[in-house]
């Protein structure tokens, strides 16, 4: 169970059974005290605390909190974990999702790139149509009666190898209803390759784009320069704003990265609303603890407050009738993955891989490069069975440090690439990471907690209109 | 419950007996992808779920 406050709201979430109530000040006293303080002695101290509040309250308040408890809706345990986590590690690996590094090279130099610009600590290369047209295969071969995979056209900067792109997505389309099959494509890009043939593709064809936008254009163009050193803002901007004019509602992403240089990133994330964008996603950068834009424990707090200032800044703008979307704010807490998929997480070696432009296999993009993580290739499949068991059993479970944190089921574990990273194995965690992801995950659910009362408001004085509040309660799903 | 209101989220322990049909979209939580994750993603089971 954990408990907290925030904006004006007391948040209870019973990380076990997936419930999350919202509680007044006499609750949130009763319950942070209930488990370890008998019947006698927590009506005392709760009459101490509350002199106004009458005996006969106090006490139906407790038995609100035994109902609760025996309903297993609070203080549950954890007696399906260990039996579910077996279950999955011995389930046969079906792929559903291939990320496809269709170009190792790129045309912007990022300072902080992961890739290393690209090129993966590799050679540059681009891939050619005969390996994508068998990972779409391999894809296909893998994926057992998995109708709904998903491929990413990734890099590196994936349009500098457009036309093999749009001949992939041509052939996995051309046979995805034979094999009862539906292709969901994403594109992620830095933007400067885009135009608008490029646009009307990914527009047609794309589930999700992916656009990388730091925020401000002294924040952007410090780290997202090309190789003769200019920034790259002036250029992308009116070109992501232009996709997403034209993009109908679909899905996308304007995609940031926050550093140690930007740790007031609140106003990136309003200069992105300003530009227009109301799908967004910003990340903490993840990088060698020596580089200069490295996020740093004094930078904690900063980004604590920056998240709950963003927190509000959501509220503020549904209320206008503006609502955005913050990517680690969107959460489907009554239509959301079931138990199996919050213990196994991402799938990341079993049913993901990362596809190079040779055709070789990784568990995702982040352990491209690592030998000892080399899976195989699209041809011969996978052959390091070793490091696929090892992924196979990597789940909430298998975390040492996760099993007392209330928000393991909201993260399975975390990222394993993360994890191996700072750890030096994937079952270890990414401390900081963690930090960062309690947070963001506490203001998510108060977000959650602060829409359901606005609902029930709406409720209250105008039915009909109340219709048109998303709620927390699903209204249109089959439970 | 007059002090406790409790939000309307998914059973974890019931979808435990019917849940794992594997539909769902893959989830990755690194840095330098936006695709999906755990949290934030739909079933996309057809049949009822629970």
């Amino acid at each position: 169970m954990h408990a907290y406050q925030l904006h004006g709201y007391n948040v209870i979430v019973d990380e076990q059974s997936g419930s999350v109530h919202q509680v007044d000040d006499l609750a949130y006293f009763l319950i942070n005290r209930y488990q370890n303080t008998s019947r006698p002695e927590l009506l005392r101290a709760a009459r101490f605390a509350f002199p106004n509040e009458a005996l006969s309250e106090i006490e139906d308040c407790i038995d609100d909190i035994e109902s609760l408890e025996k309903a297993g809706k609070l203080f549950s345990n954890d007696a399906y974990d260990i039996e579910l986590a077996r279950k999955i590690s011995r389930k046969k690996p079906v792929v559903k999702a291939l990320c496809l590094h269709v170009a190792h090279t790129c045309n912007l130099n990022c300072s902080y790139c992961f890739a290393a610009q690209g090129k993966y600590h590799g050679d540059r290369g681009l891939m050619k149509f005969e390996v994508a047209k068998r990972s779409i295969d391999f894809l296909i071969e893998n994926s057992g009666s998995r109708r709904n995979l998903e491929v990413d056209f990734f890099g590196g900067e994936p349009l500098m190898n457009w036309q093999l792109v749009k001949d992939t997505v041509a052939y996995a389309r051309s046979i995805e209803k034979a094999h009862n099959k539906n292709f969901r494509f994403t594109l992620t890009t830095n933007g400067i390759g885009i135009n608008d043939e490029v646009i009307e593709f990914a527009n047609r064809e794309m589930h999700n784009v992916v656009l990388s936008l730091d925020g401000r254009a002294c924040v952007h163009d410090n780290l997202r320069k090309d190789y003769s050193g200019r920034g790259s803002y002036d250029r992308i901007v009116p070109k992501f704003q232009e996709l997403v004019r034209r993009r109908g509602g679909k899905n996308y992403y304007i995609r940031g990265t926050y550093t140690h240089f930007n740790v007031d990133f609140m106003n990136d994330i309003r200069h992105m609303l300003d530009l227009g964008f109301r799908e967004l996603s910003l990340e903490p950068v993840v990088c060698d603890p020596s580089d200069p834009y490295a996020l740093t424990e004094e930078d904690l707090p900063i980004l604590f407050r920056q998240y709950e200032e963003l927190a509000q800044c959501y509220l503020d703008y549904f209320d206008k009738g503006d609502p955005f979307s913050f990517y680690h704010y969107n959460l489907d807490l009554h239509c959301g993955p079931c138990i199996y998929k919050r213990i196994a997480g991402c799938g990341s070696g079993c049913e993901y891989f990362a596809v190079t432009p040779w055709g070789e296999l990784y568990p995702c993009h982040q352990f491209v490069g690592e030998g000892v993580y080399s899976m195989g290739d699209i041809w011969s499949g996978v052959k390091n069975h070793a490091a696929q068991a090892e992924f196979q059993s990597c789940n909430v479970y298998s975390h040492e440090e996760c099993a007392d944190c209330w928000a393991r089921l909201y993260c399975s574990g975390g990222c394993a690439a993360n994890a191996y990273h700072a750890s030096g194995k994937i079952n270890g965690i990414y401390a900081y990471g963690c930090e960062l992801f309690k947070k963001r995950m506490e203001c998510a659910l108060m977000i959650q907690v602060a829409l359901e009362e606005r609902r029930q408001q709406a409720l209250e004085v105008a039915p009909t209109f109340a219709l048109k509040v998303p709620a927390t309660v699903c209204t249109g799903c089959d439970y | 419950m007059k002090r406790i209101h409790s939000l309307n989220t998914r059973d974890l322990r019931q979808s435990a007996k019917t849940g794992g049909c594997g539909e769902c979209q893959t989830s990755c939580q690194s840095a330098c992808k936006t695709s999906c994750g755990v949290a934030n993603q739909p079933c996309e089971k057809e049949a009822k779920r629970a």
